[in-house]
């Protein structure tokens, strides 16, 4: 490959992002924002939700990068465990509130939420943790079957769970204290979407410091990097496996249970935040923590902004556009922003 | 036919399975033809595209179902003279044919060529990506479809009677499983065999990786093209939900029970997987262990876990273990993905 051939792809993203950003700043007349010079508070607005979503994204997503980049394990019940986990914390709110319908967040204090979250997360990790331990812990390497062992489950989960919490969506509460709304810009803003991403930095910090500054971390690390040579230092792989499995479906849960507060839970569900977490950390890399950060910050962006910034009439069009992002990424990069063939 | 008695069984065996599904329909109830077999074929020669790019080349496509679907849309917004969706072009039906087909070997192109220089689990993932993508396309752009699809797409004259439905499907089935067969041993099928073993080694010879790839998945995405026109000449409709991340994963499931390294498994899985959905719910007794119709993906799923815990290489696998016991054991393709894998890493680094 020559080098012309090879920057090629990398002058057109940029190309496309300038482009992007002249669109939004000076052209989108005709978009249900405006133009940035026109309404600026669409545009502070937007970023918002781009930056709020994105965290809910990173917190699904780190769970499953981090399960691949120390096992090799693409671990595709992802999206069931983040759909469990928001149906039990659903079911441990309402048993705390006392209510089983129109809840009213006033009703909801801070414990009513922390103690659903805590519960129904705990449950993805527990299931994930026994799915590992029964079918993945035996085959590991065999890539192609874990993966398709993993779709399997994901099926049986999807109808159990069908069977088990029907098929109606059901919501999550925010506690009532972060219920509010602020003004920027003249645009009523909701609290909870900010409060939503302090969750998600507060977990990022903690992953970044459970992985940076501790011995566990640090053997993970070093796992991602040499699976072989960790084995080889005599330290028991298979507990920290487990360990690690545990925090990704934990993680999964978070997820889940922010995303029934933020959405709601319903069957799809669990499709849907298997292919967000898929494009981020394809976008992102696989196995890679920054790279999940990165991958949902594009993602978030463009889900966010396509509505907005599109024309009114092709508005229909948005889902295009996250194709688009992920179709400039790979021919950049194959394998991810922070991928690397290892 | 070179060495013998195993390829001259294997063509006769072929030859009568052939003669007995012709004669089929003059024997067996017409409900049996025209909704279990038809379908059998129908998705058997979807399933069959996914087993020869995992064959071949090593790539495990979750994307094939989507081109299923795509044909099919194609078909009914070119086909349809008025209706509330859709283009509603009103061309003549083997017009909307060529348009089908050609709209939906163009979009596999792309998809491939974009896919190209990923394998293994990368491929796996990026082709699920491509499929839920595209069941959205489907169901916000009204312009092609919109949420509830495009109803009441007539067939051409041709093959109004339901049993010529069928036997498109087997003629289809029957030239793509030959088909595919002979360009094993084609120069494009070698190549893309060696490619799926040792791209590094492919490469430094001269041939273009992602090139071959790209082309494989072209083809494979025409073939499965052709069966969602026999599909939606069979369903008269067509709609987004038709083909979301559920039947996507039903269609790999079909590979998987049969076994995804053996052409004739596409067809057995498709065959098992029809006739449990059409006979389950008759089977005595069924209703007291709390299997119900409801319950289908249930059984389903636990079926794939447990093929998939006991022998990846599913039904026809296990069956060609049984008739070949004292022989070496074949390679399967799902586990070649593997080292494919760990090869173009290889051969990336060299590039860097």
């Amino acid at each position: 490959m020559t080098a012309t051939r090879r920057r090629l792809p990398v002058l057109a993203a940029a190309a496309v992002a300038a482009a992007a950003a002249v669109w939004v700043l000076f052209l989108a007349t005709d978009t249900p924002a405006g133009t940035v010079l026109d309404e600026p508070g669409a545009f502070v607005v937007t970023a918002l939700d781009a930056v709020t979503f994105a965290g809910l994204l990173f917190v699904a997503a780190s769970g499953f990068t981090l399960i691949f980049g120390l096992m090799r394990t693409v671990n595709m019940a992802h999206g069931s465990l983040f759909l469990l986990a928001a149906y039990v914390a659903v079911g441990v709110q309402q048993a705390m509130v006392g209510k089983t319908r129109n809840i009213d967040a006033s009703e909801v204090g801070i414990a009513d939420w922390l103690v659903p979250m805590l519960a129904g997360a705990t449950a993805a990790a527990v299931v994930g943790t026994v799915i590992q331990q029964v079918f993945l812990q035996w085959n590991e390497g065999q890539e192609l079957r874990q993966a398709l062992i993993t779709l399997a489950i994901t099926v049986v989960l999807a109808d159990q769970m069908l069977r088990e919490f029907g098929g109606l969506a059901q919501r999550m509460v925010w506690p009532g204290a972060v219920t509010h709304f602020i003004t920027i810009f003249g645009q009523r803003y909701a609290t909870t979407r900010l409060f939503m991403l302090g969750v998600a930095v507060v977990i990022g910090v903690l992953l970044w410091l459970w992985l940076n500054r501790t011995r566990l971390g640090m053997v993970v690390r070093a796992g991602v990097d040499d699976r072989q040579m960790v084995r080889g230092l005599g330290i028991n792989i298979r507990l920290v496996f487990a360990v690690v499995f545990f925090a990704g479906a934990f993680l999964a849960g978070v997820g889940g249970v922010l995303g029934a507060s933020f959405a709601g839970a319903a069957p799809g569900t669990d499709g849907a935040w298997l292919l967000n977490s898929l494009v981020v950390v394809i976008i992102g890399g696989l196995g890679s923590i920054k790279g999940a950060a990165a991958g949902s910050l594009l993602y978030g962006t463009v889900v966010a902004f396509s509505p907005a910034y599109l024309p009114s009439q092709y508005s229909f069009y948005a889902i295009i556009l996250t194709f688009g992002l992920l179709a400039l990424v790979l021919a950049v990069r194959p394998y991810g922003l922070y991928g690397r063939p290892a | 036919m070179r060495s013998g008695s195993p390829v001259y069984r294997r063509g006769a065996a072929l030859a009568l399975l052939v003669v007995v599904l012709i004669a089929l329909p003059s024997v067996v109830p017409a409900f049996f033809i025209n909704f279990v077999m038809t379908q059998t074929l129908m998705l058997g020669l979807a399933a069959a595209t996914i087993v020869f790019l995992a064959k071949y080349g090593g790539m495990v496509s979750l994307a094939q179902f989507l081109l299923f679907g795509v044909a099919g849309f194609m078909y009914g917004n070119a086909a349809l003279e008025a209706g509330s969706r859709g283009l509603n072009l009103g061309w003549h039906p083997w017009a909307a044919v060529a348009f089908a087909l050609a709209v939906t070997t163009a979009a596999a192109f792309l998809l491939g060529a974009l896919a190209s220089r990923t394998t293994g689990l990368y491929y796996l993932m990026l082709t699920l990506v491509y499929a839920v993508i595209g069941y959205f396309v489907f169901a916000q752009i009204t312009e092609i479809s919109g949420p509830s699809g495009i109803t009441s797409i007539k067939r051409p004259e041709l093959l109004a009677a339901p049993v010529s439905l069928y036997y498109t499907a087997l003629g289809l089935s029957v030239l793509a499983y030959l088909g595919f067969r002979a360009l094993g041993r084609t120069a494009f099928g070698l190549a893309l065999q060696g490619m799926r073993d040792d791209p590094v080694r492919m490469a430094s010879l001269g041939f273009n990786v992602p090139l071959h790839r790209t082309l494989a998945f072209t083809l494979g995405g025409f073939v499965a093209g052709l069966g969602g026109l026999v599909n939606v000449w069979w369903n008269g409709q067509i709609d987004p939900a038709s083909i979301g991340i559920g039947p996507t994963l039903i269609l790999l499931i079909i590979a998987v029970i049969g076994g995804v390294s053996y052409f004739e498994g596409a067809w057995l899985g498709a065959f098992v997987y029809v006739a449990m959905s059409t006979y389950l719910r008759d089977l005595p007794l069924i209703d007291r262990i709390g299997i119900t119709e409801a319950r289908f993906n249930t059984v389903i799923g636990a079926i794939v876990l447990l093929i998939m815990v006991l022998s990846p290489q599913g039904l026809a696998g296990i069956a060609d273990r049984l008739r070949r016991r004292p022989t070496r054991p074949r390679r399967p393709a799902a586990g070649s993905a593997d080292e494919t894998e760990a090869a173009i890493r290889r051969a990336q680094l060299i590039d860097e």
